[in-house]
């Protein structure tokens, strides 16, 4: 049996590699890439513990987030068209018309 | 014609009705028509009432006329019905006879004022509360009329409304009388809650029927009642109203402030005269009060510059005459000096107003002089009246019932009866210093107009009242005619017949005659003209302030009050949520900085969340 621990690691570092892109890059393509990471690092978790207790369910669960990020890049990529329409950018930094305007 | 009595106050307020609803669509002179018939109606009807009284008295000499039942509780119950017994026979007489003279006076002197209509509205409304309050037979309806008058009374001498003096006037006047009055609305709930009634027959039959004399009960009872006609008869301590009050109409003053509402509280005692006299304490009280009143007023009087103020500090010592003999005892005695004190000063207030009409409406003593051969009306009138309030022996009522009056309380107390001469002197000596410096010596002011036919009347109809209307109860060396006390034995029992000794009459006419004999003395070596034309020292204006009662009360309740109200006008116990809110605010204030629409901050502040949460699971 191989051990489980070296996927978890692997999703780990996936997950903060996912996380540093969110928080550095301010484009937002980027920011929909690193967030894709994120969510496959959380899917190679599921594998992982599949792994540890030796269950299909880990593998059923990654193909759920699977589906759900397409899903969720598919809106966030019309998201992203709109945003460019309006602002002419794709700057996160700069759709800030949402904040306390005072 | 005694079925009719209910007409009595139906008609002035037929009257207010009428004026208040479309008085101000009507021609004055129609005001005028109905604001002085509707009262002339009610003397007229009185007046039949009182032929058929006295042709054919009715069984018990009581008469009351059942109109509804108001109040039907378990326990408690109180009926609208009309009382006469010759006590309020008295009584609408006077209001209702005096009332019509000084409406029809008003109709000349009001001619031409803003508010014709609306003064005849509420001289109409308080001529039917006083008249209710008279003929009531439950203490609760004669409270309504009690309350009836206070109002008309703040209407009136707020009348001319536009001057700012005017508007305080009226508030303390109805301010000082409301305290007194919710002593006397205490007293009535006391008497409700022990008899279950507040029919006055049936309360007084209780009270003797259960309650000791000199027992607590009656006493606090009684007590209450006093306070409440102590504040409308102007008394030491709820006195400092009335001087103030003269802020009104002239008729009004002679109406309201002389003739009949600030008598309302001798009349409340007489007609609880039963119950008062289970409380010797809180008689003894009166006579001590109304011995202080007369003589703080007669002191005060002696400086005061304003007419209408000397007449008021009058008013307030001849009630204090009437206490004096409500203390005593001496029922019948106050109500002929409730009586002849009606007419007298009624035409003094009147003359008065006749004198000040003619000169601008000058009010002050010091810049009349010299006006006796320019008015001789006025002139006669205020010198009748003047007359009778100082009791110039024999030609004039007041003389008649203040010898009654003091004869009775020489009989209880020889030292009250002192009092009484000494405020008998100086009544002679204020009055007639204001008669001398207003119609004699030199004459200052301009004058203009003349007297019509309406104004005339009224002085003539009760100046020969004020003549005459003494010999009903003459004392025994004049005659000895008792037709008055004989007219109100039915109701408060005969007068002792001991004569007093023959100083006690003789003292009571020499200490008039030594007052005027002053007065003139006075006048003559010019002390009152120079007093007017210097300026007040420290007693003088002490005096002229009634004894600095209003600066007391301003200091001991006025200002803490105003002091409360300033600290309590923000609200201290609201302050405290206040603080709450404020700290609410101020956090939100902070908090909303973060909401800077910058995804990478909310998606560092979600990780660091969770990071947190993490730990805290794994952790803790």
């Amino acid at each position: 049996m191989t051990d489980w621990r070296s996927p978890a690691g692997l999703a780990l570092a996936l997950f903060m590699l996912g996380l540093l892109g969110l928080l550095a890059r301010k484009n937002l393509v980027f920011v929909l890439m690193s967030v894709e990471i994120m969510l496959n690092a959380a899917g190679l978790l599921f594998i992982a513990a599949g792994m540890r207790w030796s269950t299909p369910d880990g593998q059923i669960m990654f193909i759920a987030v699977l589906n759900l990020a397409g899903a969720e890049l598919a809106i966030g990529l019309a998201l992203l068209l709109r945003l460019r329409g309006r602002l002419t950018t794709l700057d996160g930094d700069a759709a800030i018309l949402l904040r306390d305007s005072s | 014609m005694i079925a009719y009595l209910w007409m009595v106050p139906a008609l002035p307020l037929l009257g207010a009705v009428v004026l208040g609803l479309c008085g101000g669509a009507l021609p004055a002179r129609v005001n005028a028509v109905i604001g002085a018939g509707s009262v002339g109606l009610a003397a007229f009807v009185s007046l039949c009432i009182c032929a058929g009284w006295l042709a054919h008295p009715p069984p018990g000499q009581i008469f009351v006329e059942p109109l509804w039942s108001w109040i039907t509780l378990p326990g408690f119950s109180s009926a609208f019905s009309l009382y006469l017994d010759p006590i309020s026979l008295l009584m609408m007489l006077i209001i209702s006879v005096i009332g019509f003279f000084i409406h029809l006076f008003s109709t000349e002197y009001m001619q031409g004022e803003a508010g014709y209509s609306r003064y005849f509205a509420y001289l109409n409304l308080f001529v039917a509360c006083m008249l209710l309050l008279v003929l009531a037979s439950d203490l609760l309806v004669m409270f309504v009329g009690w309350e009836g008058v206070g109002v008309c009374s703040y209407l009136l001498v707020g009348f001319w409304f536009a001057e700012a003096k005017n508007g305080e006037a009226a508030q303390k006047s109805f301010i000082v009388t409301r305290i007194a009055d919710i002593a006397m609305l205490a007293g009535l709930l006391l008497l409700a809650l022990q008899c279950g009634t507040l029919d006055i027959r049936a309360i007084l039959a209780n009270a003797a029927a259960s309650w000791p004399s000199g027992t607590w009960m009656p006493a606090l009872a009684c007590g209450l009642l006093l306070a409440g006609g102590l504040g409308k008869s102007a008394q030491v301590p709820l006195q400092t109203w009335l001087p103030d009050a003269m802020a009104g109409p002239t008729p009004v003053s002679a109406l309201i402030h002389a003739a009949t509402m600030v008598t309302a509280g001798v009349y409340l005692v007489v007609r609880l005269h039963a119950l008062f006299a289970l409380a010797p304490g809180v008689l003894e009280a009166i006579a001590i009060g109304a011995a202080v009143t007369l003589l703080l007023a007669a002191f005060a009087g002696l400086v005061q510059s304003d007419i209408k103020r000397v007449l008021a500090y009058s008013t307030m010592g001849q009630i204090g005459y009437m206490f004096l003999a409500l203390g005593v005892g001496a029922w019948g005695a106050a109500m002929f000096h409730l009586l002849t004190h009606a007419v007298f000063k009624a035409l003094l207030f009147l003359s008065a107003g006749a004198i000040s009409m003619r000169l601008h409406h000058e009010q002050n003593i010091f810049a009349m002089g010299g006006l006796w051969r320019k008015m001789p009306a006025a002139f006669a009138a205020f010198a009748v009246g003047a007359v009778c309030l100082a009791a110039i022996p024999v030609v004039d009522c007041g003389f008649f019932s203040k010898e009654f009056l003091l004869g009775a309380v020489w009989a209880r107390s020889p030292f009250l009866w002192g009092i009484g001469i000494a405020g008998a002197f100086l009544t002679g000596v204020y009055i007639f210093r204001a008669f001398f410096t207003v119609f004699f010596g030199p004459r200052k002011a301009e004058m203009s107009g003349g007297y019509g036919a309406r104004i005339l009347l009224p002085l003539a109809a009760l100046g020969a009242l004020a003549l005459t209307i003494g010999w009903l109860q003459a004392p025994e060396f004049l005659g000895g005619a008792n037709l008055f006390s004989a007219f109100l034995s039915p109701a408060i029992g005969a007068a002792p017949q001991t004569p007093p000794p023959m100083f006690v009459p003789l003292s009571g006419m020499a200490a008039p005659l030594a007052g005027v004999a002053l007065a003139y003395h006075l006048h003559a070596n010019g002390f009152w003209r120079r007093q007017g034309a210097t300026a007040p020292g420290a007693l003088r204006q002490i005096l002229q302030r009634g004894f600095g009662f209003d600066a007391a009360y301003r200091l001991l309740l006025v200002q803490p009050f105003l002091l409360t109200v300033n600290a309590l006008r923000h609200d201290p116990v609201d302050q405290a949520f206040q603080l709450l809110e404020r700290a609410a605010v101020a956090l939100h204030k902070n908090l909303r900085r973060v909401q800077n629409g910058k995804l990478r901050r909310y998606a560092g502040w979600m990780m660091a969340g969770s990071l947190a949460t993490f730990l805290l699971l794994v952790f803790a």
